[in-house]
């Protein structure tokens, strides 16, 4: 078991260095030069640009960047932005944020998710489900932003009960309203999943045993039917931690949160190498545990799978 | 190994509790140090909004809007802009020449940085020498390139035309006579250092001390990609002296967010209003809202080097294009009277723009003449069905109105007319720069300083700067040079409106519009007036 969680973090380093180079390799092909468009439609002083490259080993060949970035990796040096901020400084600054807004959004979705679903799975046909059913049809269907903005406007402008934007450090209380917008459409899938799932595993044979042999109502519907539903759910929410992480640049547009999304955004735009590639290392780095925890709730779930050798 | 399974249950768990518990843990720490940043300041701090810097606050080498709003807070030059774009002495006692090429510079005795240390005539010149040397690699150096002595490579610390005269005076001999140099030095990057920045300035950067009517508020007042807190700064004396306490500039990634917030009562001044929102604001804030023209050109440009475009019959064909183009309209449906539609090269907010230039009736959409003009260029040689693009950057909202013109010159011309999107500015200078353009492109020009001048040579002088299609007239070159060492203002504006009659024959850009300031406020503040470059005077400004 602790060979086998070994074996998995073991992974992780040739994924890293996969995925940086891929991605370095990428930003480096941008078309366009990023030290030019800095100074918009005013060019500066030849030296000054000239100086700048120097500065950044914008000369090089791409691999020979390369190796300065993962040169620098190993003394806990990241690289700078353009605009001389250290790399590890805007890490530190937006993943906090990102993260906390993530695991809001996660903790939405996942129990309110799972609970209608499962009451809607048990009730299948009955006003419930189909309400479920419809209202998680709506939340697909609505863009992100349109429920952004309009919720923003009405719970934040017009009625007051939240903050229109998060403010100075993204305290929790100024996220609440952003992770529930970010966890609307996977909370409606979450919510079709389990119901699906619970639908599925009420009339299985195991379940008619279990009322059969007299047990409480409420230990079969945890523990027979619930336990066993859970795993494409547990799945799912998995890759939607990445998801969250990553894919919350609309929502943290809306609510000017200065998360992961915007960071990665503004970095590419500039073509800024170092930027991208750390953040996105980060990113596979959240991904491959999440995945790695994922693996390990299974067991949890599901006596039959097991890790060894 | 084998392992059962409460074990494996209880390590994932762990694991899980370790993420929730982190994330609750951070939660708090970044909630508490938001909380006493915003107690700090009094009870009169205008909040308005911005963006994150992109460089470290050092006057020379902050080119864009996000630090040059919080640089001319902090920093006071020798003179500076009112709401007109007129020049009064701020830091300078008297600017002086007798022949417009060798300047003397008194400036006021007494005064400080807030840090307490004197302003003098050598906290200018280091400045500007600083920003000068090719070795720092100051976006801003440019502005200092007619000064004697200044390189475009090399070490150069000292430039030869500036010389310290005593405490409070200094002499600046430029390489060239230009009438209306003091017009520059309201412009951020002329503003002065102490001493001690020039030990780091990287450091200085960070934590920049200057002499403006705004001081930072204390160490880390900037919290990057958040926001940045300033003070009104007790040692300043000047015609910007602040009517409140503090300003605390937001920085927003987007407008839409920005508005919301003024909306919801978190914002006092916003000085961009959203596209999304350019139907309904001026109803919404009614006198609150600010929407004029401002100091922002925008046009096309078609470049000579183009077969069909060069000599007469390119002229012709330009005089076309322009005609065909229905600015009112365009500037009325899509830019919801956003932008005002241009009469000349400059922009309305600048002294000596002028609205009568001879021959500017070719800015105006008629479409029979357009027809006619097109007839003559094709009696010269044959257009055929060559497709007319305009190129531009995607990334800067530029599509519905590439759009609405070449729909607008397909309907009159008769040709095929399409936008060329490019996905990002820099894609899209990269093939300017190296004269690779099919068709039009895009142009825009935000003035750095009120005058004619900066409108004109940056943009169509020989060789110059900005003139990536490479305009090149003997005889406009003439003019510039004749109005920037005209012996007065005056003089040099008519050789000035001289050059852009000129222009407008040749029409190396076609002028399309000026970008207006939108802004709104809310009620809590009082006398919001917007300067000349688009940036609400703080100063001014009041809250109960």
């Amino acid at each position: 078991m602790l060979w086998y969680i070994g074996r998995r973090l073991l992974q992780l380093i040739p994924v890293f260095f996969g995925a940086t180079f891929l991605i370095y390799f990428m930003v480096f092909s941008l078309p366009g030069d990023p030290i030019a468009a800095l100074f918009g439609d005013r060019p500066p002083a030849p030296g000054v640009i000239e100086a700048i490259r120097e500065q950044y080993h914008l000369n090089e060949p791409f691999i020979v960047q390369y190796l300065y970035y993962i040169g620098g990796i190993f003394t806990g040096d990241l690289g700078t932005t353009y605009s001389g901020r250290p790399v590890t400084a805007l890490l530190a600054q937006a993943f906090p944020v990102t993260f906390r807004l993530a695991m809001l959004a996660l903790a939405f979705e996942a129990i309110a998710g799972i609970l209608v679903g499962l009451v809607a799975g048990l009730r299948k046909g009955k006003l419930f489900d189909a309400s479920a059913l419809v209202v998680s049809l709506l939340l697909i269907s609505v863009p992100t932003f349109v429920l952004g903005f309009v919720l923003q406007y009405f719970l934040a402008v017009e009625l007051g009960l939240f903050r229109t934007t998060a403010g100075p450090g993204a305290p929790i209380q100024d996220l609440i309203l952003p992770a529930l917008v970010l966890a609307s459409v996977t909370f409606a899938y979450i919510v079709r999943l389990t119901r699906a799932s619970v639908a599925d595993n009420a009339s299985a044979d195991f379940v008619r045993t279990a009322t059969a042999k007299g047990l409480p109502r409420r230990r079969v519907v945890t523990v027979h039917i619930l336990r066993n539903s859970l795993i494409p759910v547990v799945t799912f929410l998995g890759v939607d931690i990445g998801n969250l992480m990553v894919g919350a640049i609309v929502t943290e547009g809306i609510f000017n949160i200065n998360g992961v999304g915007g960071a990665v955004f503004q970095a590419v735009i500039r073509g800024e190498g170092p930027t991208v590639v750390s953040f996105v290392a980060v990113m596979v780095i959240i991904y491959m545990l999440a995945n790695l925890l994922v693996d390990m709730i299974y067991a949890l779930l599901d006596p039959r799978i097991r890790y060894a050798k | 190994m084998n392992i059962n399974r409460k074990g494996l249950s209880a390590i994932a768990l762990i694991g899980a509790g370790a993420l929730v518990l982190s994330g609750c843990a951070s939660g708090g720490n970044g909630g508490d140090s938001g909380s006493n940043g915003g107690n700090s300041g009094g009870s009169a701090i205008i909040t308005t909004n911005g963006s994150e810097p992109q460089n470290p606050l050092i006057p020379t080498n902050t080119t864009e809007v996000g630090g040059g709003k919080i640089i001319d807070s902090i920093f006071a030059g020798l003179v500076s802009y009112t709401a007109e774009g007129e020049i009064e002495n701020d830091v300078a006692e008297s600017i002086e020449s007798e022949d417009s090429q060798n300047w003397t510079v008194k400036i006021r005795e007494g005064l400080t940085f807030s840090d307490g240390s004197p302003v003098t005539a050598q906290s200018f010149v280091d400045a500007w020498n600083y920003g000068a040397n090719p070795t720092n690699a100051q976006g801003s150096s440019y502005f200092f390139d007619n000064i004697q002595g200044f390189a475009l490579e090399g070490d150069v610390p000292e430039l030869s035309g500036l010389k310290v005269v005593d405490d409070t005076t200094f002499t600046v001999a430029l390489s060239a006579p230009e009438a209306d140099w003091p017009l520059r030095l309201g412009y951020s990057a002329y503003s002065p250092l102490p001493e001690s920045a020039f030990e780091d300035m990287d450091a200085f950067g960070e934590n920049p001390i200057g002499n403006g009517p705004y001081m930072l508020d204390g160490e880390g007042a900037w919290e990057h990609d958040v926001a940045i807190d300033l003070v009104a700064n007790p040692e300043y004396d000047g015609p910007r002296e602040p009517a409140n306490d503090g300003l605390k500039i937001t920085f927003y990634a987007t407008q839409d967010a920005a508005y919301a917030d003024v909306q919801g009562g978190n914002l006092d001044v916003l000085d961009a209003v959203p596209d999304a929102a350019f139907e309904t604001f001026e109803d919404e804030f009614g006198d609150r809202a600010v929407n004029q023209p401002a100091a922002v050109f925008q046009a096309i440009n078609i470049p000579q080097y183009l077969e069909h475009w060069g000599g007469e019959e390119g002229k012709l064909r330009r005089a076309a294009i322009s005609r065909s183009i229905n600015r009112d309209e365009i500037t009325d449906v899509i830019f919801q009277g956003t932008r005002t539609p241009a009469t000349d090269f400059t922009s309305p907010v600048i002294d000596g723009y002028s609205d009568e230039l001879e021959g500017a009736e070719v800015l105006e959409y008629d479409a029979d003449e357009a027809k006619r003009l097109w007839a003559e260029a094709d009696a010269i040689a044959p257009y055929g069905d060559t497709v007319f693009d305009i190129a531009y950057n995607a990334d800067g909202g530029h599509q519905a109105w590439v759009d609405a013109a070449t729909q607008s010159i397909s309907n009159t011309l008769g040709i095929t007319a399409q936008g060329k999107p490019y996905p990002t500015f820099a894609e899209a200078l990269e093939d300017r720069e190296a004269q690779r353009l099919t068709g039009a492109t895009r142009a825009g020009w935000q003035a750095d300083y009120p005058s004619l001048y900066n409108f004109l040579a940056p943009n169509y002088l020989t060789g110059a700067g900005s003139n990536y299609e490479g305009y090149s007239s003997p005889e406009f070159d003439n003019l510039i040079r004749e109005g920037s060492t005209a012996g007065d203002i005056d003089a040099a504006t008519a050789k000035y409106q001289e050059a852009q009659e000129l222009l407008l024959k040749d029409l190396p850009a076609i002028p399309l519009w000026y970008s207006n300031v939108t802004g709104v406020s809310a009620e809590t503040v009082d006398n919001v007036v917007f300067g000349w470059n688009s940036v609400p005077l703080y100063y001014q400004i009041t809250k109960e």
